[in-house]
Parts: structure tokens; C-alpha cells; sequence
């Protein structure tokens, strides 16, 4: 409680500290201006353009539906790789047979090209919701299976000793020992694990699915509506960096401020 | 009568024997040293001792009321400020918050922390606060029996000196006993009463030393005196494998 207060304390300070970026943001759509007048429209429309297009898509209610419904996906599926991932990465990391035997599996499982297992899903699932859920389920959950594995397993054994040398009880042996190290591991990578969601989310609704705004984007694509396409692109860059700016690190820098 | 008897013990790390058969005891307010050189068993002798490790041959009883473990290197919790590391072993104990964190505060001032240090997490810490920190958790909980683990070992002469005499003036008092290890001879020589001499491969104990100046008495001419005495004894040079010149 004390610490969600002082993250809303700091909150404005943070945001002030957010100029420099804005300034990049900026320059970046300066750049992109100017590939505008070089290429022409149907290559790189305007920013302007883009952004008017983005304000149409917005008030349109089907839109918005995909919108929802591409969010309901990554957070089904994101939301289950977190769960399972971490459960299974802390359980693996307490056993050292276990995260012996989980090494190669956790390989596999990051050397398959997303691309593959979005083949396998449609051959399983057919083209519909599982299939995308599946495909971000099997795409966020190693990251986040192996953040949750190192921190258990690179708990300090000088600490543990400490530990035991005053007898804390099992509780503050848990929250004052243990979790602030293995969730210092933990929370940065569900935070990839977030960001590759979003990611694979739209490249499987691309591929396999009519709905999602993945699909519009292929809609886009085949009507060679390159306005679109860089508004639906907007929009993802948009929501991404609204989950990891304002959401995520404010609460990270809180959480780490007691590293170097 | 509280007291620590350590009788026919023997440890061994698979098939390497690291300690073999030591016997020895310390009673209330006595102060015990074990000295040897590096890797000769000093710090799994400590560590059983204190129940970190399991004795696996012989016994061990303490009957001490309540103890306390300065190791070498601070160990302080990165993630927790300078009061919330000395309050740990209060509030393991089951003490209330508020009264741990004003006994933190107060022994931290004695400490010679300032009340700029208190928020300050283990990382804006020098090296001699940490220790400093991990001395006052270690003594808040008012231990009738403290362990170290050559805790002046990484400290500079100053700091050595302010810490041994918090100490010194608490075992003249009585209010506590000690059980050290370390390799510097003229520590144990100005804190110790008895002196019990470990030799490496596998650790055992080969002589005992035992000094009557109280410990506020000893000044530096006594220390120098018996550490240069000490330094004679045929078994002290054969367990550091000192070089005759």
C-alpha cells in the first residue's frame, strides 16, 4: 500500500522527466515527414495524413471491436504464460533436477520461430481465437519461465545463511529474503514477455484469423491503403509504449531502487 | 549456567575431512578465540557452532538464552534500508515495528551512523558502514552469545579500534560472551580470554592459549608484548607455517 503511494508521489516527477523523449518522439515524425515528400504518399503517407486516419478508425465502432478483440487475445494468452510461466519457472528453479531437465526444453521452445508455431496452430486449432492465443501463449511463456527460473536459482546463499543465523521465521524469510530477489528477476521479464505478446499477437491474427486488428492490417495491405496500415502500426507502437512508459516503469523504478 | 560445549566433533565435506575430533567449551561471558590459517576449518567450525550447518559426528549443546552472527562480509539485504537491516533480528524475534525501528535508530547512532545513513539503501553504503550496520544488527537483539566470522578483517585500523572497543566494554561489563575466529593473532590476543589454536588439514585443535589482563586493561605494550611471546611458540609457528629468520 505504502508503495503504490509513493509510486502515485513520484508519478508527476517522472513524467516531467519525459520531455527528452517527446523530443524524440518529435524528431522522429520530423524524418518521417520528410520521407513523405521523397517517396509520395502511396509509399509513406504524411504523418498528418496518418493521423487523421488514426482519429477516423478511432470513432469507428468496428474498429474499436477489433481493437477489443485483439486485446482479449494477448491478454488470455499473456496472461496465462504469466501465471504458468512463473508458477513453473520459480518450481524449477527450487529443484536443481528440475531446471537441468527444463534446460533444453526452455531452448526449443525460444529457438521455434514464432512463424512455425503459428503453422502448427492453425493445422490444430483451425483459424480462430486458439490459435492466436496458443501461438502467444507458447511465444511469451520461456522468457518469462526462465526470468522466474534465475531468480530462484541465483538466490544468495550468503543471504539464506544470514537468514538462518537470525531464525526468521518462514514468512519474513519469504518476503524479506527471498521475493525481492527473485521478483527483481521476475518483473523485467514479464515485461518482455509483454512486449513479445503484443508482438506475436498481431503477426498470428495476420496469418490465421479474419478478426483482430492483425487482420485489418492484412486488410490494408491487399487493398493497398497504405494509410491505414501505418495508422493500425500507429496504434500498436501507441499502446506498447503507453504499457511499458507509463504503466510499467514508473512501478519498476520503485521496485529497483535499491540497485546500482 | 549458560554455556557452549562442543565435544568430539568431527565434519567432513564428502570424502575430505575438514575438522576432527575438537573439544572445547565457553561459558557465560568468556571470550573465545579460534585461530589458524585461512582453509583450516575456522569458518565450518563457527558455522556448526552456530547451527547454520548440521553436526554430522559428536555434540554440540548451547544453552545460551539467544544469540547473534556478524559474519565477515556485511550480508546486509540490498533491497532494505539501514534501519529495516538492523531491525531484521529484532522483528524476527517477534518485537513490534515501531519499538524495532527506534532501537535501530538508537544503536545505529551509537554505531556512529547519522540520521542522514538511515534511509540509505546497502548500495550508498562505504564498506565500513555496512559493517558498522551489520555489527548493530547483530548486537541489537542483545545476544547473550555473539559469533564472529572475522569481522575486522576488511576494516581500516580506526574503524577496528571503535568496534572492538564497543565490544570490549561490553564483555567487561559481562553483558556478553564471545565466540570469534580469525587469523590475526593480535585481535584474539587483545579480545580474547582463551585462544585455541587450529591446524589446517584436517582442522584440530593443537594448544590453548589463555590470557588474565582484563580486556580494558590490555593496552597496546601488553598486546605487542604477548603477540611477540606468542610468536616464539614452536606449535603457532608450525600451524602458519612461519619461516624462522
Amino acid at each position: 500500500m505504502k508503495f503504490a503511494l509513493k509510486i502515485i508521489k513520484d508519478f508527476p516527477a517522472y513524467l516531467w522527466s519525459g520531455w527528452g523523449a517527446i523530443a524524440t518522439i518529435l524528431l522522429f515524425i520530423a524524418f518521417w515527414d520528410m520521407g513523405n515528400q521523397i517517396y509520395g504518399d502511396l509509399v509513406l503517407p504524411s504523418p498528418l495524413e496518418t493521423f487523421k486516419t488514426l482519429n477516423l478508425m478511432l470513432h469507428d465502432k468496428n474498429i474499436i471491436t477489433e481493437i477489443q478483440t485483439t486485446l482479449y487475445r494477448a491478454s488470455i494468452g499473456f496472461g496465462l504464460s504469466l501465471l504458468i510461466g512463473t508458477i513453473l519457472g520459480l518450481l524449477a528453479g527450487f529443484f536443481a533436477t528440475a531446471s537441468m531437465m527444463s534446460r533444453p526444453i526452455v531452448t526449443i521452445l525460444v529457438g521455434m520461430p514464432p512463424i512455425a508455431w503459428i503453422v502448427l496452430a492453425m493445422i490444430w486449432f483451425g483459424m480462430g481465437d486458439e490459435t492466436v492465443i496458443f501461438t502467444v501463449i507458447v511465444a511469451s511463456f520461456p522468457i518469462i519461465f526462465v526470468g522466474a527460473l534465475q531468480g530462484t536459482r541465483t538466490l544468495d546463499g550468503d543471504l539464506k545463511e544470514m537468514a538462518e543465523s537470525f531464525k526468521l521465521p518462514w514468512h519474513m524469510k519469504f518476503f524479506d529474503v527471498y521475493f525481492p530477489h527473485i521478483f527483481s528477476y521476475v518483473f523485467p521479464a514479464w515485461v518482455s514477455g509483454l512486449g513479445m505478446a503484443w508482438k506475436i499477437v498481431i503477426m498470428a491474427e495476420l496469418l490465421a484469423t479474419s478478426t483482430g486488428i492483425g487482420a485489418s492490417l492484412s486488410i490494408a495491405r491487399s487493398q493497398l491503403d497504405t494509410p491505414t496500415a501505418l495508422a493500425i502500426v500507429v496504434i500498436m507502437i501507441g499502446s506498447l509504449m503507453f504499457i511499458e512508459y507509463i504503466i510499467l516503469e514508473p512501478i519498476k523504478r520503485e521496485v529497483e531502487l535499491w540497485r546500482d | 549456567m549458560e554455556r557452549l560445549e562442543v565435544k568430539k566433533l568431527n565434519h567432513r565435506f564428502g570424502f575430505t575431512e575438514i575438522l576432527k575430533n575438537i573439544n572445547f567449551s565457553l561459558n557465560k561471558g568468556e571470550v573465545l578465540s579460534i585461530v589458524g590459517p585461512s582453509g583450516g576449518g575456522k569458518t565450518t567450525l563457527l558455522h556448526l557452532c552456530a547451527n547454520i550447518l548440521d553436526v554430522q559426528e559428536g555434540n554440540i549443546t548451547n544453552t545460551f538464552t539467544s544469540s547473534a552472527f556478524a559474519f565477515q562480509e556485511a550480508r546486509l539485504l540490498p533491497w532494505k534500508n539501514t534501519i529495516d537491516n538492523i531491525s531484521l533480528g529484532l522483528l524476527a524475534k517477534g518485537e513490534n515495528r515501531s519499538q524495532s525501528i527506534q532501537k535501530a535508530q538508537e544503536i545505529a547512532l551509537k554505531f556512529g551512523l547519522t540520521e542522514d545513513d538511515f534511509e540509505k539503501f546497502p548500495k550508498d553504503l562505504s564498506g565500513g558502514m555496512k559493517q558498522r550496520v551489520s555489527f548493530a544488527r547483530a548486537l541489537v537483539v542483545k545476544p547473550s552469545l555473539l559469533f564472529l566470522d572475522e569481522p575486522f578483517s576488511a576494516l581500516d585500523i580506526g574503524l577496528k579500534k571503535e568496534l572492538q572497543a564497543i565490544l570490549i566494554e561490553m564483555i567487561v561489563n559481562k553483558e556478553i560472551s564471545i565466540l570469534f575466529i580469525t587469523h590475526d593473532l593480535m585481535e584474539a590476543i587483545r579480545l580474547s580470554d582463551v585462544m585455541l589454536l587450529l591446524k589446517a588439514d584436517p582442522g584440530h585443535i593443537v594448544k590453548e592459549f589463555r590470557f588474565d589482563v582484563a580486556q580494558d586493561k590490555r593496552d597496546d605494550r601488553y598486546v605487542y608484548g604477548k603477540s611477540a611471546e606468542i610468536l616464539q611458540d614452536e606449535e603457532i609457528i608450525n600451524t602458519f607455517e612461519l619461516e624462522l629468520k
